[in-house]
């Protein structure tokens, strides 16, 4: 089975996100990239259909920093095709993004197409389903473990407060991965440089992108928060004291 | 005229059957040894160069002298006792076999005759005597004390190669002893008094009367011959080829520094996947193994969970090596990835261990090979990737690493910018624990009070790397090691200072420093030079009761022990030692990349059996420590115990800073 | 071409989840800013009765055994169809497992651009998104001629939402369902077995502060002194540090107890939409920037470790 796996790569939460001068975007100066989480899900979970029933692993991404790293770690992983779209993404949306995935894979012609189910910054909706839109599949989102059997898969679908649901879906299609079945291996870095030797990364380079159906922002803001917690001072005994006082009041002590 | 009469009474046929025998246990044995020599050759190649008198020493020590198995008493002396016994009798044997068959045979004289052969046989017959005290501590110890090291071994056949040592060796001597009393019974020599033990027996045997002491003399002779020949034909095929093993082993051992690890094997993936991807020496290491169990008493690990003992790993790992192409993998078969991940990397194994094994090295060469298939637990996945990407297990930003200074008057010094004295190395926990900036803060502070010209080099630091190389992950250390080595090439600085042991041990015996390597110390080290040169001068005396636990990788890797113990003391506190101190302190279980890993099924956690040690001193009201990490556990250890209100646990930083 | 605004209600099994309360609440302010009406989409089959409770101008709804429960293709052709005869000026999804498979692949089927993650809409009708975990807020202009809008609980109460008076239906007619290719085989409920947070008053919840499973144990005797359960966010239950059934959030359970004291927990998004709705919300967090402080009534930065056992005592002696 071909397996295609579009990701993107996402602002980093672990350092400080900042607003730039214009007001209405992120300052990209201190900004760091890594892998949208649900992305590496989507890898993982491909690699785990490949070791299962065999097939090939296509990964792909739009050029960015530290984007040869993770073609390289996929690959190390299993993955057999690496390719890297080139050109400007500096003002790129998801409805870009997916047309020009849509571009590569109606070539590639992959039978499944996995994707993180969505990115914590996306705006303009997810690239899943609107990648599965502009190449006719069908989609569906928050999958949470599948098997391949002919031309259909079963998926199990995430809704809220725990429940599964069984979902057939007919080959070819786009599903977007929430977690894989198990978290995304972890890869040694001697294995990454042996790759580094072996693997080739295809550069493909993209037209100009087209936006339209995306969304413009007018203001980005950190939440101003309308009141915060009041914090309970002292020391551990206090504090204690102070909670047990909070349980008594609201009557449930 | 006193003289030996070997072979009286034995009829000559006896002796000719006695020669062919020789021969033939001769032949065995030398194809068991080699047999055994070209397994090891099967490992990889390794070099263990030079140093020839300090290794001859080595052995010298360690075998004749029997240092390290003395080092517990019982056993000490039961083994002592056995060696030097068996010792002496073997090389009368050699001289009665070269007075018969080469003086006599050839030269038509004997050397045992007059004085010296009543001397012979008085040192032969009090110092065989040891060997009986030995084997009877040995075999009252075995079967009757029962201790638990000696018990439940994987593979449960091993009990009889013990037994059959024990039983082999009270055979020979007793039957030794039953022989020459015979004899003595019999000839009735006018020098039997020389020979004490023997004597005394032919005095008790002599109411059989002369055809029975005559026949018995044969009979017995002819069993001792069997039963000794039989353990020397099957000495490279039983337990008792520790023999030969262990003395090579000790001739060979590291000489290396013990915090150095040696690099990884490269070829078809990284680490150990078949037994043959050790080297020679680690495959010896599992040959010397006489299941004596020490390693095992020490082992953090095991004391906690009981799924990693060092012993079982050995006598696993030795059997896995002669067994037939069965389809069974060293990995998942033989050891399991939890007994290889539950290992602390203490190196309380190696330190006490009689036979010089060196179990942590190859736990380290198989974590390797679990790296490169990705098979470990998701925390520890995690850390790595944490560590990879941020260049801390914390999962914070790099650019954070330096927010502990923030505030500080004057401000920390950046020692990529200006030239300081001490570089300053503070590490990951002293840097990102949020429970640790106070002890951070106070280091700084100290250093300032105290006049040292020091600066840390802010984000450019990383993770020096120490327990991601013992976790296997060879790949990232390098990149690591590189990156601060980069960071560090471009500050000035003459000595670096560091707070964690850990930092310590890889700054100072792994990084390649271009061959030009700084002078690096423990701030211990720091502290203790500071007070002796009167650069730290104290306003007053602590006068508190504390105990001072030695950080693994300070103590057991690099030999440092006083210099702390001498900090404490100059701020007037008294020490009163734990049981186990110095060289056999006990880890406080985060090593190894076990402060990364999910704890599953502890038992005891060694930092609350640790802390359950001092409490049970008298009066102690501080636990010292000075490694961030060991702070961090025995804190946390003291609130699991419920022991807040007896003991409080102090980094020697904050004595040193009350003090002053 | 109108000025009304459309929310597509989601429901499960018979139930109206409870974010189609909030899109409810949403539209109707979007709605006084276009000065059109909110209709609610109801899409199922024998499903009238799920419209009582729906705070609306109006009810649209569209009867087909396809639509019984919740699939792609036959709510895509359903939405398309009434979008594309219908010419609202906006229509709200929720951003859950049921909104977001079909908001985006309408918005390419329609070429209506689809704004994700909107918490809120200003009283000028623009979309206040908020994305990067909860850490920044988009606004801007609601996009057209047709907006596609993914709603995030938080900026609105469910209660806004609903209604004791049931409004007017208008039965639309469904499209023919050719061309399926997701089809439902079954639902797996989740473990019944275990306590149900959902009922108890007070919640003691454990978060990824609280470091590895043996610790949970100090949450256990804190949460038995007080008589209640120890529910958790993702990062706990993803460890298996605690099973499925006490997970709070966004893929677990909505919980609103009198009582949440939220140990070691941050504050994400997805996790707050599991328990945004609690009376009182004790925080217990070492980091002051904790979003959790955000949302909390109460909080403390003492070492929860350190705090635990104190004030299981505490408690015991207040009984």
């Amino acid at each position: 089975m071909k397996i295609a796996v579009p990701v993107k790569f996402v602002p980093d939460l672990v350092e400080e996100l900042t607003i730039d001068s214009g007001g209405a975007a992120l300052d990209t100066s201190w900004l760091r990239l890594i892998i949208n989480e649900f992305d590496d899900h989507a890898v993982e979970q491909a690699i785990l259909l490949k070791e299962r029933g065999g097939g090939q692993v296509i990964v792909t991404m739009a050029e960015s920093e530290g984007a040869d790293d993770f073609l390289f770690a996929s690959a190390a992983k299993g993955a057999d095709q690496l390719i890297k779209l080139t050109g400007d993404f500096s003002s790129s949306n998801n409805h870009a993004l997916a047309r020009v995935y849509a571009d590569l894979l109606k070539e590639l012609q992959p039978d499944l197409i996995l994707t993180g189910v969505q990115a914590h910054n996306d705006l303009d909706g997810s690239v899943g389903p609107l990648l599965a839109e502009y190449l006719g599949m069908p989609y569906v989102g928050y999958v949470a473990g599948l098997t391949a059997t002919g031309d259909k898969v079963t998926v199990r679908k995430e809704y809220a407060g725990g429940l599964i649901a069984e979902i057939d879906v007919k080959l070819p299609a786009v599903l977007g991965i929430q977690a894989a079945e198990q978290p995304p291996r972890y890869v040694a870095y001697s294995k990454i440089r042996q790759v580094m030797g072996t693997a080739k990364i295809e550069e493909r380079a993209v037209a100009d992108l087209d936006l339209s159906g995306g969304v413009t922002v007018s203001r980005m803001f950190q939440p101003e928060v309308a009141e915060r917690a009041t914090m309970i001072e002292g020391d551990v005994d206090e504090v204690a004291g102070k909670i047990v006082g909070i349980f008594k009041e609201l009557g449930t002590l | 005229m006193p003289i030996r009469e070997t072979f009286w009474n034995i009829p000559h046929w006896a002796e000719i059957v006695h020669y062919i025998a020789a021969f033939i246990t001769v032949a065995i044995f030398l194809y068991g040894v080699g047999r055994r020599v070209m397994q090891w050759r099967k490992g990889r190649p390794e070099k263990r160069p030079g140093n020839f008198w300090a290794r001859v020493w080595a052995v010298i020590l360690q075998v004749f002298g029997q240092r390290r198995t003395l080092d517990e008493r019982f056993p000490g002396i039961m083994h002592f006792s056995i060696f030097w016994g068996m010792l002496v009798l073997a090389v009368g044997t050699a001289i009665a076999t070269v007075d018969w068959d080469v003086t006599h045979l050839f030269f038509g004289f004997q050397i045992l005759t007059g004085t010296f052969y009543i001397l012979f046989e008085l040192a032969l017959d009090i110092l065989g005597l040891l060997v009986v005290v030995g084997l009877g501590m040995a075999i009252y110890r075995r079967y009757i004390i029962h201790p638990a090291r000696l018990q439940n071994f994987p593979i449960k056949t091993l009990a009889r190669d013990d037994t059959y040592a024990l039983v082999m060796l009270s055979f020979i001597t007793l039957s030794g002893y039953l022989t020459e009393g015979l004899r003595i019974a019999v000839t009735q020599p006018e020098w039997a008094v020389w020979s004490p033990v023997g004597n005394a027996i032919a005095t008790a045997l002599r109411t059989l009367g002369d055809p029975t002491n005559q026949t018995l003399h044969l009979i017995i002779w002819s069993l001792h011959i069997v039963t000794a020949f039989g353990v020397l034909a099957s000495l490279p095929f039983t337990k008792l080829f520790h023999i030969l093993s262990v003395p090579v082993n000790i001739y060979f051992h590291s000489m290396e520094p013990a915090g150095k690890l040696p690099p990884a094997n490269m070829e078809n993936g990284a680490g150990v996947k078949e037994w043959k991807q050790f080297t020679w020496k680690q495959l010896l290491d599992f040959e010397s193994c006489t299941r004596c169990g020490r390693c095992q008493d020490v082992c953090p690990a095991y004391a906690s969970a009981q799924i990693l003992s060092p012993r079982n790993m050995m006598v696993k790992l030795d059997a896995h090596l002669w067994e037939k192409a069965n389809g069974r993998t060293l990995h998942g078969d033989v050891v399991s990835a939890d007994e290889l991940w539950a290992c602390t990397t203490c190196r309380a194994c190696v330190q006490v261990c009689p036979a010089f094994i060196d179990h942590v090295i190859s736990f380290v060469d198989m974590r390797r090979h679990l790296v490169d298939q990705g098979k470990m637990d998701k925390m520890l996945q995690d850390a790595l990737a944490n560590l990879g990407r941020y260049g801390n297990s914390f999962g914070q930003s790099d650019r954070m690493r330096a927010k502990w200074t923030q505030g500080l008057q004057p401000p920390v010094k950046d020692a990529r910018r200006e030239a300081v004295e001490y570089l300053w190395f503070v590490g990951d926990y002293a840097s990102y624990s949020a429970t640790l900036t106070d002890v951070t803060r106070k280091t700084a502070e100290v250093f300032e009070k105290t006049g040292l010209n020091f600066g840390i080099l802010f984000d450019g630091e990383r993770n020096a790397g120490n327990d991601v190389r013992r976790v296997g992950e060879e790949g990232l250390f390098e990149m690591l090691a590189d990156k601060n080595s980069q960071a560090l090439a471009k500050s000035k600085f003459e000595t670096i200072v560091t707070t964690d042991p850990h930092t310590y041990n890889t700054l100072k015996n792994e990084y390649s420093w271009n061959g030009n390597r700084p002078n690096i110390l423990h701030y211990a080290e720091l502290l203790d030079q500071m007070i002796a040169s009167g650069q730290i001068k104290f306003s007053k005396k602590l006068g508190y009761k504390v105990t001072y636990h030695d950080p693994c990788y300070l103590g057991r890797y690099n030999g440092i022990y006083d210099a702390p113990r001498r900090v404490i003391e100059a701020t007037g506190c008294e020490l009163i030692e734990m049981p186990r101190h110095g060289d056999r302190a006990f880890c406080c279980g985060a090593g190894g990349g076990r402060i990364w890993m999910d704890e599953k099924d502890i038992k005891d956690r060694p930092s609350e059996s640790r802390i359950r040690e001092a409490v049970a001193l008298d009066g102690v009201q501080a636990f010292v420590v000075s490694c961030p990490k060991d702070l961090t556990m025995y804190r946390d250890a003291v609130k699991t115990t419920g022991n807040e209100k007896d003991i409080v646990v102090k980094d020697l930083i904050e004595l040193v800073y009350e003090a002053l | 071409m109108s000025q009304d605004i459309f929310v597509v209600i989601e429901h499960l099994r018979g139930q109206i989840a409870d974010v189609s309360y909030v899109m409810l609440a949403g539209a109707r302010q979007l709605a006084q800013n276009t000065s059109g009406k909110v209709m609610a989409v109801l899409l199922g089959h024998n499903a009238q009765g799920l419209a009582n409770s729906l705070a609306a101008d109006g009810v649209l709804y569209i009867d087909h055994p396809a639509l019984a429960e919740f699939t792609f293709d036959a709510y895509q052709l359903a939405l398309a169809d009434l979008i594309k005869a219908q010419s609202p000026r906006a229509v709200i999804f929720g951003h859950s497992s049921v909104g977001m498979d079909v908001a985006s692949t309408l918005s390419a089927k329609l070429g209506a651009p689809v704004v994700s993650s909107c918490q809120s809409f200003t009283a000028d009708g623009k979309f206040v998104s908020q994305i990067c975990g909860g850490k920044i807020m988009a606004e801007g202009d609601l996009p057209g001629p047709i907006a596609l809008v993914t709603m995030v609980p938080g900026g609105y109460k469910a209660e806004q939402g609903q209604s004791s008076q049931a409004s007017e239906m208008t039965n639309m007619a469904a499209p023919a369902m050719d061309g399926i290719r997701v089809t439902l085989k079954q639902y797996i409920e989740p473990d019944t077995s275990d306590v149900d947070i959902v009922k108890e008053a007070v919640l003691v919840s454990v978060g990824r502060g609280i470091q590895n499973k043996d610790n949970i144990e100090l949450a256990n005797e804190l949460a038995s002194a007080l008589g209640c359960a120890v529910s958790a966010s993702r990062p706990v239950v993803d460890q298996g540090w605690m099973p499925t059934t006490r997970l709070v959030g966004k893929s677990g359970k909505r919980v609103k107890p009198k009582i949440y004291l939220a140990l070691g927990i941050s504050g994400a998004p997805e996790h707050v939409e599991g328990m945004g709705d609690s009376q009182v919300i004790i925080a217990v967090n070492t980091d002051p920037n904790a979003p959790i402080y955000n949302i909390a009534k109460y909080g403390t930065t003492v070492d929860m470790f350190e705090l635990l056992p104190v004030l299981t005592d505490k408690i015991k002696q207040a009984k």
